[in-house]
């Protein structure tokens, strides 16, 4: 991918994600991660290469919740099935299973304005869910929220994963959120963006909390945190 | 003491705490209320001062009578062609102008603000001509308007339009593209039309703005209206009219009543909009009620 200005943002990256494969990619910032979600969901065009995959009913979650504030939690999710042309009562009945999957029930009828930053991603998680997309995009949406609330949302994400089954490509700087949710993770170099290397994360899911306490997790995430480094290390020499 | 006085008390210091939190509102509310009164007292009461201390009779009778002779003379009379009700009358003649004004400046307003929000090029070739509206004083296109729409009603309509459109035009425009690039994006996504863009995240992002836009618009179809009187007076007689006509017979009295209506009618157009947009933006963010 090179951007008009010159800016080659990526080169060679090539991989794939299977249902039922929930993959993080870790890099520098800057290093293209965001460009390359872009360009999985079709909202940039690539200057060569391919993307195959299901865009029809894509799960596209943003850094900012991005909920429409005129709008209650019950038609913040009820947006997508909405502009899909769902009839009323289908996208009723999706919006409330999915806010009961996000653990909003009773909140239905409060605005953004009322919700705290960790609630405002649940609705929008709840908004991606009600098409049960076959694939999911992550683009940093915990970056915002406190450390604990970060926590508890990775551990809903996994678990919404293990039901959902979809295929997820989730992008982090953080290396825990990484290896806690991912059944892979690719550590990203800096721009023009590489993939560096790769780590298959061998714990089974459901994934409980403590899981972040166990030794193996810790020798994992120093794997990547090492390759990370390496991969700030190539930025640090192209300048 | 028992152990249930003690689980009293603090209830009951928790009752005490919240009386004279409601009592500090209510002296606040009070406050509010009575601030603006003592002000009012006192310009009564320069008024009077100035009129009675500082002039003689005559300039009394024809600069400024006395707040009791404006009330007298021209609240309290109820005749045809005297008093309040000639005024009263005028006052719906002129207000009938502001909102067919208000409502035409918004109707071509909108139309406008989503035409150059379409496309760069639209909001390029239209908005340099929205400025020129706005700068080019009103008097200066008098004889233009007097040419195309005579000395009636429509003439009077056309200068409210002049004067409240752009307010409308820029905050629409403004409120349009306020929608933020990860809501464009989301909607891309999921292959949203330009309608249901358009019609699902621009318009009702665009409210706030909007509102703020009809706020001014509301003011100034209401100067439009009063200054178009002066101007086209043929037809029904508006406020700004009898209030030229009673300074010219010298009927001070009533031409301060005619003011004071003016006034009154502009101040209940402001609430009235200012009603309406509260009620709208209620449920809506911190950022959105700053505008209004």
């Amino acid at each position: 991918m090179t951007f008009p200005d010159g800016t080659e943002a990526l080169d060679g990256i090539s991989f794939s994600v299977s249902m039922g494969e929930f993959v993080t990619i870790v890099g520098p910032s800057g290093c293209g991660k965001s460009t390359l979600l872009r360009i999985a969901s079709g909202l940039l065009e690539p200057t060569s290469g391919r993307v195959e995959a299901d865009r029809e009913r894509i799960g596209y979650v943003f850094q900012d919740a991005t909920l429409l504030d005129w709008r209650n939690v019950q038609n913040n999710v009820e947006l997508l099935p909405q502009l899909h042309g769902f009839p009323k009562a289908e996208r009723k009945r999706l919006a409330s299973e999915a806010i009961e999957l996000v653990g909003l029930t009773g909140f239905e009828r409060h605005y953004p304005k009322s919700l705290s930053g960790g609630m405002k991603m649940r609705v929008s998680l709840a908004r991606t869910l009600t098409l049960a997309p076959p694939l999911f995009l992550f683009d940093e949406p915990f970056a915002a929220v406190d450390e604990i609330t970060r926590q508890r949302l990775n551990e809903e994400t996994q678990a919404l994963f293990q039901r959902e089954g979809f295929a997820g490509l989730f992008i982090t700087h953080s290396i825990s959120e990484a290896v806690f949710m991912s059944t892979r993770v690719m550590v990203m170099s800096a721009r023009p963006g590489r993939i560096l290397s790769e780590y298959a994360v061998p714990f089974g899911y459901p994934r409980q909390a403590d899981l972040r306490f166990d030794a193996r997790f810790g020798e994992l995430c120093g794997e990547v945190s090492v390759a990370l480094e390496g991969a700030h290390a190539s930025e640090a020499s192209h300048e | 003491m028992s152990e249930a006085d003690h689980e009293i008390e603090p209830a009951l210091s928790e009752v005490d705490a919240d009386e004279d939190e409601d009592e500090a509102r209510r002296g606040a509310a009070a406050w509010t209320y009575l601030a603006p009164l003592i002000t009012f007292i006192l310009i009564i009461g320069a008024w009077y001062f100035i009129s009675y201390v500082r002039m003689d009779a005559v300039r009394r009778r024809t600069a400024l009578p006395a707040p009791h002779t404006v009330f007298e003379d021209g609240l309290l009379v109820w005749e045809d062609r005297k008093g309040l009700k000639p005024i009263l009358e005028a006052l719906l003649v002129t207000s009938r102008v502001a909102l067919i004004g208000l409502g035409i400046s918004i109707a071509i307003g909108v139309i406008l603000a989503i035409v150059m929000n379409t496309a760069k090029w639209a909001e390029r070739s239209i908005f340099p001509y929205a400025v020129i509206i706005q700068v080019t004083p009103i008097l200066a296109l008098v004889p233009l308007i007097r040419n195309w729409y005579g000395f009636g009603i429509p003439a009077r309509v056309v200068v409210c339009v002049l004067i409240a459109i752009f307010p409308v035009i820029t905050n629409t425009l403004f409120g349009l593209q306020s929608a933020k690039e990860g809501h464009h994006d989301l909607f891309t996504l999921h292959h949203a039309s330009w309608l249901t863009r358009l019609w699902r995240l621009e318009m009702p992002g665009a409210m706030p703005a909007f509102l703020t836009g009809m706020r001014i618009a509301a003011g100034g179809s209401v100067i439009g209206a009063v200054v178009g009187d002066f101007f086209f007076r043929q037809g029904e007689i508006g406020l700004g009219r009898l209030i030229d006509n009673y300074q010219k017979d010298t009927r001070i009295p009533e031409l301060f009543t005619a003011t004071i209506v003016a006034c009154l009618f502009g101040i209940a157009i402001f609430l009235i909009v200012g009603w309406i947009s509260n009620r709208t933006l209620k449920h809506w963010h911190e950022s959105a009620r700053n505008y209004t």
